[in-house]
């Protein structure tokens, strides 16, 4: 089956900071979390409101980018097309220092793999052609 | 004659509604021969029947929430002649058991006597993740988690089995066992779909799906429907069986309840939340607990659930489960009808139905004596709900 991305309103600063390319027109995708613009918490995945202070006021940052692993799946066989034939690939659920975490697909070999150890984040095409977060190691 | 202390602080709604009726298709596997809604209906008419209620006085229902059996349907087909209430309740597995406090509540408020649960499902509506993308509480993971490669429910369930690992030493042995256990109830019940005994050294031989899950961590996908009927005490003295008094009933959701990746303890479902609050309800505690029905989608979620009942200390659920515990005989028998994992997915319905016939006596892998039981439900990134059911 064919999945339709979907692009939420609430989110469309996320996915056009995925989507930024430079001068010259090549991929310069950047991760964008939401920091609240008026008590400074850091929240993912996008909303409109903050759940610590309630405000909407909301600025649009990159995260430092460097986090550390917290748990990982290995998946051997998708159902997304994009993915067909690509497995087995280890998506990484990572800690940044910000306070949330990203999900993304761990690009580098797995060796190693071990909760903790440090992941630097990158915004590279994914398999659906659309820019994502994915995990080099550190 | 009550084992349990009378002092305790028990909720007014404690025994306000009973468990009058269960009813069940055959199960299978594949595509069935009938649509969802027939099955549905063949479900809840073996349900009223059961109560011995007229279809006709059913005048609250609670379908599951997939639309597949409408509450206009049920007016059709039922001939249903005032029906007051209708909800669905949308927290995917967790929906039948908390379905039970819509139900008692509804019942409680003077608003219903007979309340109507059904689900079921045809086996032709696609892939999993297809389906759950369709659905709101879908709508994090399907924008943000899907495009990076995380669509089916093993795929976002197994970081959290993970970091139980990673926390606790769990190992993919320790979930060998509830496997065991399940299909072990599964092959001496007539409507189980997987009846063939397998061993922890045939789940260890299992293939991976997505680590640490392997195939017999993975529940089934089935056809069939089941149903449960909910009525007031004063209306169920005159049921076709004994009913089945309703203790307490509870949901718990957890926190960041759209997104796993973001909760602050990925080893820490809603039912956490609603656990103690149903125990206090209901005035009883683990240890009068004679048989359980654990929400089993995959067999963490089993051994996670086992702790935030409190049935153990969280992280010692791989320890819990094993030498045979949760079969008949061991010390918490759970899921004496092969559960999700062996009998069939009907989203935890089929559950509430097995543990009611425990209660009655009537349970193809009865439980001797069993008088007081719980059953769970888990669903969609973690939402909980437990009732306790019995005599006590």
């Amino acid at each position: 089956m064919s999945l339709q991305a979907i692009q939420s309103l609430d989110a469309q600063p996320y996915w056009d900071g995925l989507a930024e390319t430079g001068a010259d027109g090549a991929p310069a995708g950047r991760l964008l979390v939401q920091r609240c613009r008026s008590c400074g918490k850091h929240r993912h995945y996008p909303r409109p409101l903050c759940p610590a202070c309630h405000s909407f006021k909301v600025d649009w940052v990159p995260p430092s980018g460097v986090g550390q692993v917290h748990s990982w799946t290995t998946v051997h066989r998708s159902a997304l097309p994009a993915y067909a034939g690509r497995e087995p690939f280890t998506l990484l659920t990572v800690d940044l220092p910000e306070g949330v975490r990203l999900m993304g697909r761990l690009v580098d070999a797995p060796e190693g793999l071990a909760p903790g150890r440090p992941v630097r984040v990158a915004v590279e095409r994914g398999p659906d052609g659309v820019p994502q977060p994915v995990f080099h190691w550190a | 004659m009550s084992r349990l202390s009378s002092g305790s602080a028990a909720s007014p709604l404690r025994g306000v509604a009973a468990i009058t009726g269960v009813g069940e298709t055959a199960y299978g596997r594949g595509p069935a021969e009938r649509s969802s809604l027939a099955l549905q209906l063949e479900a809840a008419l073996a349900a009223v029947r059961d109560a011995g209620v007229d279809p006709r006085d059913i005048d609250g229902v609670i379908p599951s929430a997939a639309g597949t059996c409408i509450a206009e349907d049920l007016v059709e087909n039922f001939g249903i002649r005032d029906l007051r209430f209708s909800a669905t309740v949308p927290m995917g597995g967790a929906s039948p058991v908390a379905a039970l406090q819509t139900a008692q509540a509804v019942i409680a408020a003077g608003i219903c006597r007979h309340v109507l649960l059904v689900l079921g499902r045809d086996g032709r509506a696609g892939n999993i993740g297809s389906r759950l993308r369709q659905t709101p509480q879908f709508r994090v993971v399907a924008e943000f988690e899907t495009p990076l490669g995380a669509f089916a429910p093993v795929e976002l369930y197994a970081p959290m089995a993970r970091r139980h690992m990673l926390t606790y030493g769990t190992t993919s042995e320790d979930l060998a066992h509830i496997a065991v256990a399940m299909r072990h109830h599964a092959s001496t019940h007539p409507n189980a779909v997987m009846r063939k005994p397998i061993t922890v050294a045939d789940h260890q031989a299992s293939r991976m799906i997505a680590e640490p899950f392997r195939l017999l961590d993975c529940s089934l996908e089935s056809h069939g429907a089941a149903a449960v009927l909910v009525s007031a005490r004063d209306a169920a003295r005159d049921g076709a069986k004994p009913p089945v008094p309703l203790l307490a009933c509870a949901e718990g959701h957890p926190d960041s309840p759209s997104s796993i990746t973001q909760r602050p303890d990925l080893t820490r479902l809603g039912l956490a939340k609603c656990a103690q609050r149903a125990f206090d309800l209901a005035g009883v505690g683990r240890a009068d607990i004679d048989v359980a029905a654990i929400y089993d989608c995959f067999t963490w979620v089993v051994l996670c659930q086992l702790e935030d009942l409190g049935f153990c200390a969280k992280g010692e659920g791989g320890a819990f489960v094993r030498d045979g515990a949760l079969q008949v005989g061991g010390r918490l028998p759970t899921n004496t009808h092969g559960g999700l994992l062996s009998q069939a997915h009907m989203a935890g319905m089929n559950h509430i139905v097995e543990l009611t016939r425990q209660l009655r006596g009537e349970a193809a892998n009865q439980v001797a004596g069993a008088r007081v039981g719980l059953v769970t439900g888990y669903g969609d990134m973690g939402d909980g709900a437990l009732a306790i059911l019995g005599h006590a």
